[in-house]
């Protein structure tokens, strides 16, 4: 009754997975689904949200689109301003409903010196870029977002997309997509004027 | 008559031999030049999509903007880094061999061969015979069936709750 077939394992217990390899194996999946998982958390988020300080970042600037003769701004530059950072592309057709009201919004506020505007170009080729600002007859400063650095930080989600960050280099509000008039844009500046 | 068969004749043989040298003007450098560098960078704008074969507007773009620099003397590897340094490393079909990226070259083959190691090793033991195991000519001195020290004392257990 006591006596029973041997199902124990082998003598010196060499049956089986070796424990350093189900360690790797199981260490090797959790390391993957945790990388999934942050990737996904990632792109979930949105936006950065109102109220997030942006870290700051550098604008390389076309020729004919520098400010003060620099070919290059730093958001920190332009603190006690508000900033209108406008995400656009010569290849989005969305971009052009509001190109003509970023214009005309940056012409009322031009000369009071409070208010910057600053276009990031996202992935998007110069002749064409240079071709849509002409076209529009853009003026405020805008250069390429090399290396989508900026845009990543922003986690932008598509062109356009505006934010438009406080004196303080606050975050105060988000808009994806195109603008639909002139006011719509002052409005939102007026209010961070305030 | 033979006067104009001749002329008839060598009238087919010149229209023939230039309206043969006419070809369609291929640009410069050629689409095949440019989309043979264009399929090893991607589409920043759309996932997941070769350059050579995206549809979009911003594509079309990318692939003149390539035909231009082949056609200004730039190297294959100088096109790509303009591409890496404009638009990131995600749009290199292949990423470059540094920092964590180095795991999408590694961890594969890693994984491949660690699952061909288990994979051996389990098999080796499905297939192996239980009476294999015992050395030999212990077969003959024991018996196959061997005291269970825990499942005695399992079943000890077990009388005394009775």
């Amino acid at each position: 009754m006591t006596e029973t077939t041997n199902t124990a394992p082998e003598p010196g217990g060499k049956r089986g997975v070796p424990v350093w390899a189900q360690i790797i194996v199981w260490g090797g999946l959790v390391g993957l689904l945790m990388l999934v998982g942050i990737t996904l958390n990632k792109r979930q988020q949105g936006t950065v949200q109102p109220g997030d300080e942006i870290p700051d970042f550098t604008l390389p600037l076309f020729s004919g689109y520098e400010y003060e003769g620099r070919s290059e701004v730093k958001l920190s530059d332009f603190r006690g301003k508000v900033v209108v950072l406008n995400f656009w592309a010569s290849w989005c057709k969305p971009c052009e409903q509001e190109a003509s009201e970023m214009q005309e919004a940056w012409a009322l506020y031009e000369d009071g010196g409070q208010v910057i505007f600053l276009g990031a170009d996202y992935v998007d080729t110069e002749p064409e870029a240079r071709a849509y600002l002409k076209k529009f007859g853009i003026t405020f400063h805008n250069g390429p977002d090399m290396g989508t650095k900026i845009s990543q930080m922003f986690r932008m989600q598509g062109v356009p997309e505006t934010y438009f960050i406080d004196q303080n280099g606050v975050l105060q509000y988000v808009k994806v997509g195109p603008f639909g008039s002139v006011a719509e844009i002052t409005s939102i500046i007026n209010g961070l004027l305030q | 008559m033979k006067k104009f068969i001749l002329t008839l004749a060598l009238t087919l043989v010149f229209a023939g031999l230039f309206s043969g040298a006419a070809f369609a003007q291929e640009p410069t450098p050629s689409d095949n030049e440019v989309n043979a560098i264009a399929r090893q960078l991607y589409c920043p704008v759309c996932e997941n999509t070769p350059l050579d074969v995206c549809p979009t507007e911003a594509c079309r773009q990318w692939r003149e903007l390539i035909r231009t620099q082949l056609a200004e003397g730039w190297t294959e590897d100088q096109i790509k880094q303009y591409f890496v340094e404009n638009y990131g490393a995600r749009v290199l079909a292949e990423p470059p061999r540094t920092g964590l990226n180095w795991l999408v070259y590694i961890l594969p083959p890693v994984v491949i061969l660690l699952g061909a190691v288990i994979l051996f090793r389990a098999l080796r033991a499905w297939t192996k015979p239980v009476a294999a195991s015992a050395a030999p000519g212990e077969s003959d001195a024991k018996p196959a069936v061997v005291q269970d020290d825990y499942v005695a004392r399992l079943e000890e257990e077990l009388k005394k709750r009775k």
